[in-house]
Order: structure tokens, then sequence, then C-alpha cells
């Protein structure tokens, strides 16, 4: 431009004299119609490739016919009433004197109308057109390249829309995240978010890609906002470099749903746990509740009969013997509970002490069947045993092992009521372990019962027929005893077919005296 | 005529007691195991007062006391309930089904005689 101007001036102090010069000022004419295009492209977002030729075209065409032609028509190519009377006698339209625009020298008059003639079709036809995509782009880039305002924003070589940029960071960081950045901006520029007239320039892109590289990593935040901006395309380093950033983000994926995985198995293991502790601890009040009762029924007893007593000296001595005889079974009753409680709860928290001893079957079984013959005498039961030869001794607590046999004979004679009630004991060796069977011909128990009858508090016919005697815990006691020597006890049996309650002990307990600490201090 | 009372408990030491003190007191006195009996011996025997436990086989305190309430003819027999269970749930579970008085066990035979007589005598 300034070279284009200062040839001007010299064509001005040299004269008109210089034919060269004239030629010059022609072809700096015929250049000039370059400018309105290059300054458009520069300067204005809208201008399109039609409308820059048509500016071309229609400044060349008012040069030519503004310059040209009248050179040529001076040099007698043309006839000399072209130049006086303008073309087919219309003056409005002479070369040098446009629409009567006269007073003016050749090249000024030129200029004027070429440039307006330029501009004008460049403007108008750029403004009718639609650009392409690909113009867009290249106006935008060029454009806003003189958009750098100060205030340290990073060059951004390109443009993109605010509804766009919002979906990509809401995409990311979430809607509310994304709302509160592009209202901090819009606030910052005077308007209110949301704001479809809102623009974005370099300093909203910059804020957006920052928000989105602080989640996903700088290189994936640059890629996704060049995917809504129109940028310029990645070098290989940046692709290299991305990829880098893609595979660790992958990575870090995969550890936290391995993460996620690891700490949704804890919560569930924790909500199992809760369960479990929430089970046990609705076992234990039922426990004391029904430990309360058990313990409650022979104190009533006790304390009625004995304000009986106290109340009344002058009570004839057969009911106070009878009396007396109550008050006396019923503390045997209630401390016989208080032993088994606190004997269960000793077996139950592993606090129990053992006594180990090569036990001698045969022998604890004759034991076990003097204690009880009386029993079985009373009550008119037949008792007998079959032991079979040669059984081996079995490493166990001889007192603890003797409580199971005396619990389960104790518990055949008392529901064995039937005139020809028959019970018979049974110790034999059976897949390496010792087996004990103690057969009624009892009532039977049903299936439910035959279910929680090893639980605490749990006997026959509990709550729908008339209360049995005993305290309910001398099953749990026993299997309590027989599990801690590696045994298992059950029982088989059909209502109206009897009972047969079973156990067996290994022949060889497992890890005797080695980790077993109670056993090893026998 | 002495008043009538019905003893529901399946504790046998404890029905000794109970019909040892109720006779003392000069009242008429029956006893039922279970709930099942001691419903039939309300129609039967018709009781001005019953000596429920909670814990009965069969049915237990609490039924059978919303038995006797949902009875007509039996809305006059008084139900002092028994129990050894001593939770204020259970208290107030027994006096919301509509009974006269709740006792736990052990109880002091003067306080469950003092309680009957006083149950009894006010309305007669």
């Amino acid at each position: 431009m300034l070279i284009l101007l200062l040839g001007y001036v010299y064509f001005r102090l040299a004269g008109e004299a210089y034919a060269l010069v004239s030629i010059g000022l022609i072809s700096f004419a015929a250049v000039a119609q370059f400018a309105p295009a290059m300054l458009g492209g520069i300067f204005w977002k809208s201008g399109s490739r039609r409308g820059a030729l048509a500016g071309l075209a229609a400044g060349f065409g008012v040069w030519i016919y503004t310059l040209l032609l009248p050179a040529l028509a001076r040099s007698d190519w043309l006839p000399r009433s072209f130049l006086e009377d303008g073309p087919f006698g219309i003056e409005l339209l002479r070369p040098l004197a446009l629409f009567g625009l006269a007073g003016l020298d050749q090249i000024t008059h030129a200029m004027i109308w070429s440039m307006m003639a330029n501009a004008g079709a460049y403007v108008a036809v750029s403004l009718f057109d639609t650009q392409s995509a690909d113009e867009h782009r290249q106006a935008s880039l060029f454009v806003d390249v003189f958009r750098r305002d100060g205030g340290g924003a990073r060059l951004w070589r390109g443009t993109a829309s605010v509804p766009d940029l919002h979906a990509v960071l809401a995409r990311f960081l979430g809607a509310e995240a994304a709302d509160a950045l592009f209202a901090r901006y819009a606030r910052a520029r005077g308007r209110t978010w949301p704001d479809r007239a809102l623009e974005a320039d370099a300093d909203l892109v910059h804020a957006v890609e920052m928000q989105l590289a602080s989640a996903i990593g700088a290189s994936s935040a640059r890629i996704m906002v060049a995917a809504v901006a129109k940028e310029e395309a990645l070098t290989i380093d940046e692709v290299r470099e991305l990829l880098d950033e893609a595979s660790q983000v992958v990575a870090y994926s995969h550890q936290l749903e391995q993460k996620s995985r690891e700490l949704e198995q804890a919560t569930r293991e924790l909500q199992a746990a809760n369960e479990r502790l929430t089970e046990l601890d609705r076992m234990k009040d039922d426990f004391i509740s029904t430990v309360t009762h058990e313990l409650r029924t022979p104190l009533t007893s006790i304390r009625a009969f004995a304000e009986i007593l106290l109340d009344r000296p002058d009570l004839d001595v057969g009911e106070r013997q009878r009396f007396l005889g109550i008050i006396t079974r019923e503390t045997e009753r209630l401390t016989r509970m208080i032993n088994q409680v606190l004997d269960l709860a000793k077996l139950e928290s592993g606090k129990a002490e053992w006594t180990l001893s090569e036990v001698d079957v045969r022998a604890l079984i004759d034991d076990a069947v003097a204690s009880t013959s009386q029993l079985f005498k009373e009550k008119g039961i037949a008792l007998e045993a079959r032991i079979a030869p040669d059984l081996p001794p079995v490493a166990a607590d001889r007192d603890r092992i003797m409580q199971v046999l005396l619990n389960l004979l104790s518990n055949a004679a008392k529901f064995c009521d039937r005139p020809d009630a028959r019970v018979r004991i049974a110790a034999r060796i059976a897949d390496g372990h010792l087996r004990i069977d103690v057969a009624d011909n009892g009532p039977g128990i049903s299936a439910r019962d035959r279910e929680t009858i090893f639980e605490k508090f749990r006997q026959v016919g509990d709550t729908l027929t008339a209360k049995p005697q005993g305290t309910g815990l001398g099953l749990p006691i026993s299997r309590q005893i027989i599990e801690h020597f590696g045994g298992h006890i059950w029982v088989e049996s059909a209502p109206g077919r009897g009972s047969t309650f079973s156990f067996t002990l290994p022949l060889q307990p497992p890890r005797a005296g080695q980790d077993q600490p109670a056993l090893a201090a026998a | 005529m002495p008043h009538k009372i019905l003893i529901a408990d399946d504790e046998p030491n404890i029905v000794v007691s109970l019909e040892f003190l109720m006779k003392q007191e000069g009242f008429d006195v029956r006893v039922a195991p279970d709930g099942d009996e001691a419903l039939a011996q309300m129609a039967d025997f018709a009781p001005d007062l019953v000596l429920l436990d909670v814990m009965l086989p069969r049915r237990n305190g609490f039924e059978v006391c919303q038995e006797i309430r949902a009875h007509p003819e039996w809305r006059e027999a008084k139900i002092v309930m028994l129990t050894a269970k001593g939770r204020d749930i259970e208290m107030q579970k027994g006096l919301a089904l509509g009974a006269d008085a709740y006792i736990t066990k052990p109880f002091s035979t003067k306080e469950l005689t003092a309680r009957v007589r006083k149950l009894l005598g006010e309305r007669a």
C-alpha cells in the first residue's frame, strides 16, 4: 500500500509528461483492484470467494472501461466520439466523466469508480452468498488473528460456537459445572447466561480447555475443543502425546474399575457382616429373654412357697413338708439351669477347659448306664447296651463325653412314656469313627422339630403341648462338646416311630495336642 | 357365695402355690394347664377373675386375653396377667389387650392377694 501510494505521489510530482509514468499508474490502478478482497479477507469474516471474484471482475471491468478503453480511443483504435459523447451517444457513460463525475484527472476518476464497483460487488455478493464450511473456517482463522486482546490470553487460531463448547464441557464435567463457567464468562462480558448471541473468543475456549484438561488431561482436552472449534490440524507430536495420555487414562480407568469392584465387594461383605451381627444380636436378645424367663420360673415357686411358710407358721406338717420339698427341687432346678447356661456360654466362647485322656468307651458306657439305671427302673423302661468288642480308646474329655451320654439317655427316659418303652445304646466303629447310638421307641420327632432341636431352649413340642421338663440346653451343650472333638451329632426320627440320637468321634482326634491349646495344656 | 378364680398356668409348682393362696383367701378355684383349657373353663366355670400366665401352651395368654375380651358374656371377668418375661413391652401389650393388672414373676404373695382382692372387692 505504502509503495503504491509513494508511486502515486511520485506521479503527481513528476507530472503527466511521462508516458511511462502514465502506464505505471494505470497498472497501479489495476493492482489496486486486489485491495478490497484482501482487506476484506483480513478484517471481514463474512466475505466469500464468489464475492471477492465478483469484486475483482467489477473493478477490472470499470478499470478497462475508464482507463484502457480511453487510451485505445486516443490511439484511434476506437472512434473518438466514444470519449466525447459516450458509447452510443449516452453522455452519462462517458469513460472520462462517468455518471457526470467530471473535473478529476483520469486516474483518480478511474480509481474512484473502479473501487466503488469493486468494493460494492464484493460486499453485495458476499452478503447474499452463503459461505462454504471451508471458507468459514478460513475466514475465522484469518479474522480472529486480531482478536487477541491482552490479559495473557493464549493465542488460539480458531473459533467455536458457544453452545458447542458448552455441550462438550457439560458432557465431561456435568451441566452444572458447565453452566457455572459460562455464567462467569458471560458476566465478565456484561451479559447473562444463557445467551444465544454470546460469542466464543480465545478466553472462553481457553477456559473451557483448562477445565476439560483437569478432568481428561491436556491433550484430550485439546482434541475435544478442536472437535467443536475450527482449528488447524493436530501435528503428529500432538497425536502421539494424545495417545500417551489416552492410554494413561485407560489404565487409570481400569484401576478405578478395579477399585470400584473392590469397594462393591467390601460393601457387600460389610452388609452381610452387619446382617450377621444383627441376627446374632437378635439371638442374644432372645437368649437373654428366654434365660430370664427360665430363671424366673423356679424363682417364682421358691419365693411363693417361702412367703407362704413364713406367713403361716401354723401350717400342718404334711403341707409344710410338701412345700419345702418343692422349694428344694426348684432350687436344684435353678442351680442346674444356671450351671448349664454358664457351661454353654463357656463352650460357645471357647473358654471351656478340657481334660484330654484316653477314654475306654466300654467302661464309659457302663458307667453311664449305671448312673441312669435308677431313672429307667422308676419309669419302667428297658435299657439295653450293645457294645462292639475290642473298641479302641478315643482321645477325649471323659467327663464331657459322659455329660453327652447322660443327656441323651435321660432325654430318652424323659420322652419315652409308653408301656413297652425300650431304649438301646450301641457303640461301634464306622468309617474310622467311633459311633454311638441312643435309640428309643418313643413318640418320635417331627421334621420341623428335628431342625431346631439342637438349638438353645428349643424343646420338642414347645408351646404346642404341655411343657417338657428340662432346661432346653442339654442338646446344644452336647453338640458343642461333640463338635469340639471333631465329631458330629444328629438325630434320625419320624413321628410314632421312635428316635435315634447318634454321634461320632474320630479315633485319631485331628491336630490333637498341636494347635489346640486347651488340649495341649491337658 | 365365694368369688370364682381361674388359674391358667402350665408350671405345676406355681399352680400349687397360686391354688393354695387363692383357697386361703376363700375363693372357689379351678386350674387350666393351657390356653385352650382356659377358654373352655371360661364357658364352663364362668370365673370372676383369671390369673393368666402369658407363656401358655397351645394358645398363649395374650390370645386368651383377647378372646375373653371379645366375648360379650365374659366382659365382666377380671384378668390378671402373670409373666416371667419382665419387659415393659409385654406389660403394655397385656394392658392394651384389656388385662386389668399385670404382675411379673416372681411375685410377692401379699401383693398378689391384695391385688386380686381389690379387683374383686371394688366390684362387689
